[in-house]
């Protein structure tokens, strides 16, 4: 086993193997994306309180999972990296970035469209909601640190250093955040579903969870095939691969 | 142990020399302190309610201000890579230098803030709060800056990049430091603040100097 | 099958501009993010030839 994963580790493996990943992720994502709005849309009641807008969970709850996951998988990536000083570990925490990113920013956004109609202000201090803004500053810091060294190795290093103080904050931030949110606002404002989800918006959510999971999976293994080949572009291997040599006039 | 006071000392005597440097985060927490007021109005009230928020943000601010100074010269002029290089312990070194830059510019703030509160008409017990609230919060908040001005050592768009990297971070202590003031205000008491901005302070002593002694090794490898 | 109506779909009770607005930003990013990543995979790919053909 062991070999087998330092078998990976190295770039022109690993580009090998995402290559053949990547299309099923994607098919797989895509279906349980269907089968998740088709759940959510179409069978689910609506909601006694909510009316239909809940809806919005069946996008904003894997949205704000992914960004937390992400994070934690960059944080992971971030030790192993500086631990085993591999390329393809910063290349990873660097592709997995912009999900993260974008992902914080959907839920967001889409915490901010729930929280329109359900408590009447397009922002509220909530715990969570806050956390989330902040774990975006986290995201943004990483992307910015690592775009602005020009040395690709030491900014890697770098970045995984930040991710990973990050990383050990994130628990700590969430505790102050909440900490402030319930003393200055009493009884919580809270976005968090009530306890006793009717089954089949918990089929929805988790179906969406999955494909959003897999999607995420999907892109990221996309993103890195494209991050070794710039870096790698100068070895061999690179250079006989059939889509470069083959498209040599 | 030695090498730490060493350090300190090099640190503070360089700093004297160049007096204005120091002077900015100093000057810069009390002109902040005095926008606020003018931006939001002269009423007493308000301007106690917002007083510890506003003071400790400005304290948050201006020690940000100074983050990039930190390794800068150092890098400069080549003692750095003297002290990457040096037998002794490059733990205490960096503990050393985060202790300069907080007498340098944490201190002063500890020592303006009640006479600054005075102009947000704080009660004599907010203003003892919000003193032991920063001399608590300052050291913290130079030892997580210390980590971001390693990472971002000799790279450009540097003094906004630390601020992007360590503004995340400091939340924590932002939200305790003043809760702080504002929790022994409304009669609820600050013991809780207090141990938590402690149970803050002596892990970031110990965890910071390693993170950016890593950090300074990353970025002049 | 809940819905009578694609209006009644449309109009999500009311709450349709906030629904579909989170589905609709949220499809566009994830496109958004489909379509740069192709356009990273190009650029690389493009660099990775015309250094092939440097070196030949």
């Amino acid at each position: 086993m062991a070999i087998r994963w330092f078998y990976y580790a190295a770039p022109q493996n690993f580009y090998a193997l995402a290559g053949r990943l990547w299309p099923w992720l994607a098919a797989l994502a895509t279906a349980l994306g269907v089968a998740g709005l088709w759940v959510g849309f179409a069978l689910a009641p609506e909601d006694a309180q909510q009316g239909e807008g809940y809806r919005i969970i069946f996008v904003h709850v894997p949205v704000s999972w992914m960004s937390m996951v992400i994070y934690l998988a960059m944080a992971f990536w971030s030790i192993l990296g500086l631990t085993f000083n591999t390329r393809l570990s910063g290349m990873m925490t660097r592709a997995l970035a912009p999900s993260g990113a974008m992902f914080t920013f959907l839920s967001l956004w889409t915490g901010a469209l729930w929280g329109k109609p359900m408590w009447g202000t397009w922002w509220v201090w909530d715990a969570r909601l806050t956390s989330e803004l902040i774990l975006f500053f986290l995201y943004l810091g990483y992307i910015a640190l690592t775009s602005a060294i020009d040395d690709v190795r030491r900014a890697d290093r770098a970045g995984a250093l930040i991710a990973i103080v990050g990383a050990i904050n994130v628990p700590i931030i969430y505790f102050s955040v909440k900490w402030w949110n319930t003393l200055h606002q009493g009884a919580s404002v809270s976005l968090t579903r009530s306890p006793s989800m009717a089954q089949l918006m918990l089929w929805g959510m988790l179906l969406m969870a999955l494909s959003f999971w897999v999607y995420t999976l999907a892109i990221v293994t996309y993103r890195v095939r494209s991050l070794i080949l710039e870096r790698e572009r100068h070895t061999a291997w690179v250079q006989a691969l059939p889509e470069v040599s083959g498209a040599k006039k | 142990m030695n090498i730490f006071f060493t350090v300190v000392w090099r640190d503070l005597r360089l700093a004297m020399r160049r007096k204005a440097e120091v002077l900015n985060s100093v000057f810069f927490f009390v002109v902040v302190a005095a926008l606020f007021p003018l931006a939001i109005g002269p009423e007493p009230e308000t301007l106690r309610h917002i007083g510890p928020g506003v003071l400790w943000v400005g304290a948050l601010l201006a020690t940000m201000l100074g983050l990039s100074r930190m390794f800068e010269s150092d890098l400069r002029d080549g003692s750095l890579e003297h002290m990457l290089l040096s037998p002794h312990s490059l733990g205490l070194m960096v503990l050393g230098k985060i202790t300069a830059h907080w007498l340098l510019c944490g201190v002063p703030l500890v020592i303006l803030a009640p006479i600054l509160g005075l102009q947000f008409d704080l009660s004599p017990q907010a203003l003892s709060m919000l003193c032991l609230s920063l001399l608590l919060g300052t050291p913290v908040l130079s030892c997580v800056g210390a980590i971001g001005a390693a990472l971002t050592l000799g790279v450009r768009g540097g003094g906004i990049l630390i601020s992007l990297l360590v503004l995340p971070l400091y939340v924590p202590v932002l939200v305790f430091g003043a809760g702080a003031v504002q929790a022994l205000e409304s009669g609820v008491g600050a013991q809780a603040h207090v141990s938590i901005l402690l149970a803050m302070l002596l892990p970031a002593l110990f965890f910071s100097p390693w993170a950016c002694s890593v950090g300074l090794r990353i970025a002049l490898e | 099958m809940r819905w009578e109506s694609w209006s009644q779909f449309w109009d999500m009770g009311g709450y349709g501009l906030y629904v579909w607005g989170s589905m609709a930003v949220t499809a566009l990013c994830m496109g958004l993010e489909v379509w740069l990543a192709r356009q990273a995979q190009r650029q690389a790919l493009a660099l990775a030839c015309t250094e092939a053909e440097e070196a030949s």
